[in-house]
């Protein structure tokens, strides 16, 4: 039995060797091989071009939530102040240790600035922008990591989310409102508070049904129309008829369940009744619009003509970092009203909660 | 009938690998797993445009870097832990699918004690991880006491029991043990003078390996121990072999069962801890998720070997790290999920075929020594 045991031990250790040692001869017989930060010898200009690093939390460009309005900001960068760009996404359930060596990898590259993405990315880029005092640092959604070459990027989505919440209350005929949440973290808990409260602002006993997704560290909920379907469609039979989803790419489930029921939905980020699938732009009331792209264009502006300031810029509703969308006409009525929500907001004489 | 004495000769068995291969078949296997995995992950870099030397060279490259190398070895510790945790469970046909679930029920509970700094230093570091433990054995021995008493499949309830843990430790994290910290919300930080300080093991780097590395060496030599060299471990195996054969020889079956849970419990419990006290001190939303099932690939890709789970643990670490790379030079780093994906099942077919062949040559060489040409019962070839 033991020197089986053994036999069977050796195998499973020859199994692991070869394998290295197979990926070891298949690159015997080149000689250049590729280094980290080599974006290729074309595009090695004499200009000093500014080279940005970009890394995503999970979902990465195409995410159709905070990943892709990042992008967009991206994108409109390169186009206007012809900056070049590296972007690197985070993998699913990784540890902090490997955020780090992928911030290190763009910044030891010669990528400077370095934007990410997320709050997952708040104590990596602590630690990262320590190691590199010169290069500068942006993180979007976090302002717990301070440092004198970070600047931190949030937003007041509870401000945005208080003037859709009363729109919804305004239009809402049954009562009866609903808000659907991607995944039960505090950042979204922001964007529920300021419904909720916009609502009851408008209409002190509307009913307003919530539900998340997902829990943490389950994160699938930014990224299941299915679920937000099922999830919305149990707000409508349960009476609603308005719901706002905060839930990334799950949205467009809850915009179907709008479609199927009748009913009014609202959406997050980016101007939904743009981009969402045309088939179900007719059901979207309004977009809470939270202007991430707006945030990384002015943070790399203001890399390009050297204003970058470090510490927290806030993109509130006085910013115009938050808003509600008109596309669609549907608010145009009752515009006024939401208007004067917003100043009085934007004057400190209502106060909007950011929930636990 | 070579095989009557050991194990049935069931494909599980040979899954798991409880019946060896000898001679040149054990070389073999193995042989052609990796050069079936090596041609399956170069013709999707080819089809996906990408190429494959190059691919592989900028991985080799960047792994052997010593700062990678330490990542690897941290990545790999956790995923060591897992993976044994698993396969503790698999050599008596127990299917811990929980130990996704039962090393984040741990960790969160653990953290929350570490952070409540009951006790100081060093003796804190032992609450902790006896927290862990306990934690993890307790929520395994639900799924195995339900399988002693009721029947009830592990796999059916230790996957209920994963999708439990989560809204247990979502809600605890919100409304119970967690405190905000901007959009973060996680566990009072453990005080410093009770973290596993890391150790210099690879020169050239600051980079530190997980103290808790020590541990994980420690449960694989541990799971050597208990299952060759206790009547425990006996027990084990032959419950997991010939379930039959083990009540006729008088081993209490279900308990067994209860036994074999908890103990793979408490190790799954440990699987967080090399991260929470060597690097996050604070259980929070952003703490490592997925070991559990990093684990079962692992444990099956190590053939359930104590040394076969390290070197799994280590290759899995090496790939999941080279990930960054390789979305740095813009190949899709989602290729190093495809890469464990067909490696697992390389080493499961390899060995299933190797094994195949192994039966019908036995059969060939019965069939001649009774020059008598008639088909055995139960060919399978």
């Amino acid at each position: 039995m033991f020197r089986n045991r053994v036999s069977k031990l050796a195998v499973t250790g020859v199994t692991g060797a070869l394998l290295m040692a197979a990926a070891a001869c298949g690159g015997g017989g080149d000689t250049a091989a590729p280094s980290p930060g080599n974006t290729g010898a074309g595009t090695a200009a004499p200009a000093a071009k500014i080279k940005v690093g970009l890394a995503y939390d999970i979902g990465g460009r195409g995410d159709q939530s905070f990943n892709d309005a990042a992008a967009a900001g991206l994108d409109k960068a390169k186009a206007e102040l012809g900056v070049e760009a590296k972007e690197l996404e985070a993998a699913p359930g990784e540890t902090e240790a490997q955020k780090e060596e992928r911030l290190r990898l763009l910044a030891s590259g010669g990528f400077n600035p370095i934007i990410t993405v997320g709050f997952a990315y708040s104590n990596p880029v602590k630690k990262i922008a320590a190691e590199f005092p010169d290069t500068k640092f942006a993180i979007v959604d976090d302002s717990a990591a301070t440092g004198p070459n970070i600047s931190n990027l949030v937003f007041a989505e509870e401000q945005g989310s208080f003037l859709v919440g009363a729109a919804a209350a305004l239009k809402s005929k049954s009562g009866n409102v609903g808000f659907v949440g991607g995944v039960d973290v505090p950042l979204i808990h922001k964007f529920e508070a300021g419904f909720e409260a916009g609502a009851k602002a408008v209409k002190p006993d509307i009913k307003v049904q919530k539900k998340y997704l997902t829990q943490a560290p389950d994160f699938s909920g930014f990224n299941d129309p299915a679920k937000g379907k099922t999830a919305a469609e149990g707000m409508f039979d349960a009476g609603a008829d308005v719901v706002y989803h905060a839930a990334g790419g799950s949205g467009g489930g809850v915009f179907e369940a709008a479609k199927a029921a009748g009913a009014l939905a609202i959406g997050v980020d980016s101007d939904q009744a743009k981009t969402a699938d045309p088939s179900v732009k007719d059901v979207i009331l309004t977009s809470m619009l939270k202007k991430v792209d707006v945030a990384v264009y002015d943070f790399l502006k203001s890399i390009s003509d050297g204003s970058v300031k470090s510490g927290p810029k806030v993109y509130d509703l006085k910013a115009g970092g938050v808003d509600y969308s008109t596309t669609g006409g549907k608010v145009d009525d009752i515009k006024d009203k939401l208007d004067e929500y917003k100043q009085k907001i934007i004057s400190g004489e209502v106060t909007v909660p950011t929930g636990s | 009938m070579t095989t009557t004495t050991g194990p049935k000769d069931t494909f599980l068995n040979r899954l798991l690998g409880r019946i060896p291969l000898t001679g040149w078949l054990a070389l073999a296997a193995p042989v052609a797993a990796v050069v079936f995995a090596g041609l399956v992950t170069a013709l999707v870099l080819l089809v996906t445009g990408n190429p494959p030397v190059e691919t592989l060279t900028t991985m080799v490259e960047y792994g052997t870097q010593p700062r990678t190398m330490v990542l690897t070895l941290n990545s790999a510790t956790m995923y060591y832990i897992s993976a044994i945790a698993v396969a503790l469970g698999f050599r008596m046909n127990l299917f811990n699918i929980g130990v996704d679930g039962q090393y984040r029920l741990a960790a969160i509970l653990a953290a929350a004690v570490g952070g409540s700094a009951v006790l100081p230093g060093f003796a804190l570091t032992v609450l902790v991880i006896v927290v862990a433990m306990a934690v993890g054995a307790a929520w395994a021995a639900i799924a195995g006491i339900l399988k002693a008493t009721r029947g009830v499949s592990e796999v059916i309830s230790t996957i209920m029991l994963n999708t439990i843990a989560s809204s247990i430790v979502a809600y605890l994290l919100v409304n119970v043990v967690g405190v905000r910290r901007d959009n973060n919300i996680g566990t009072r930080p453990i005080p410093e003078d009770s973290w596993v300080p890391g150790v210099a093991l690879v020169p050239g780097t600051q980079a530190k390996v997980f103290g808790l590395i020590f541990l994980a060496i420690a449960l694989g030599i541990g799971f050597h121990v208990l299952l060759n060299r206790t009547r425990f471990g006996f027990d084990l195996r032959t419950t997991g072999a010939n379930r039959e054969a083990a009540i006729a020889s008088g081993v209490n079956v279900k308990r067994m069962v209860v036994i074999a849970m908890v103990i793979s419990g408490a190790v799954a419990g440990l699987a967080g801890m090399p991260q929470l006290l060597g690097a996050s001190y604070s259980y929070s939303l952003d703490f490592p998720a997925g070991l559990g099932f990093n684990g079962i690939a692992i444990a099956l890709l190590g053939r359930n070997n104590p040394i076969g789970v390290a070197i799994g643990a280590l290759l899995w670490g090496f790939l999941d790290n080279s990930a960054t790379i390789l979305d740095l030079q813009e190949v899709p780093p989602e290729i190093v999920q495809i890469m464990q994906g067909v490696i697992v099942l390389s080493v499961v077919i390899g060995y299933e075929l190797a094994h195949r062949y192994r039966i019908a040559a036995e059969q060939r060489k019965v069939s001649r020594e009774l020059a008598a040409p008639a088909a055995v019962e139960g060919a399978k070839a």
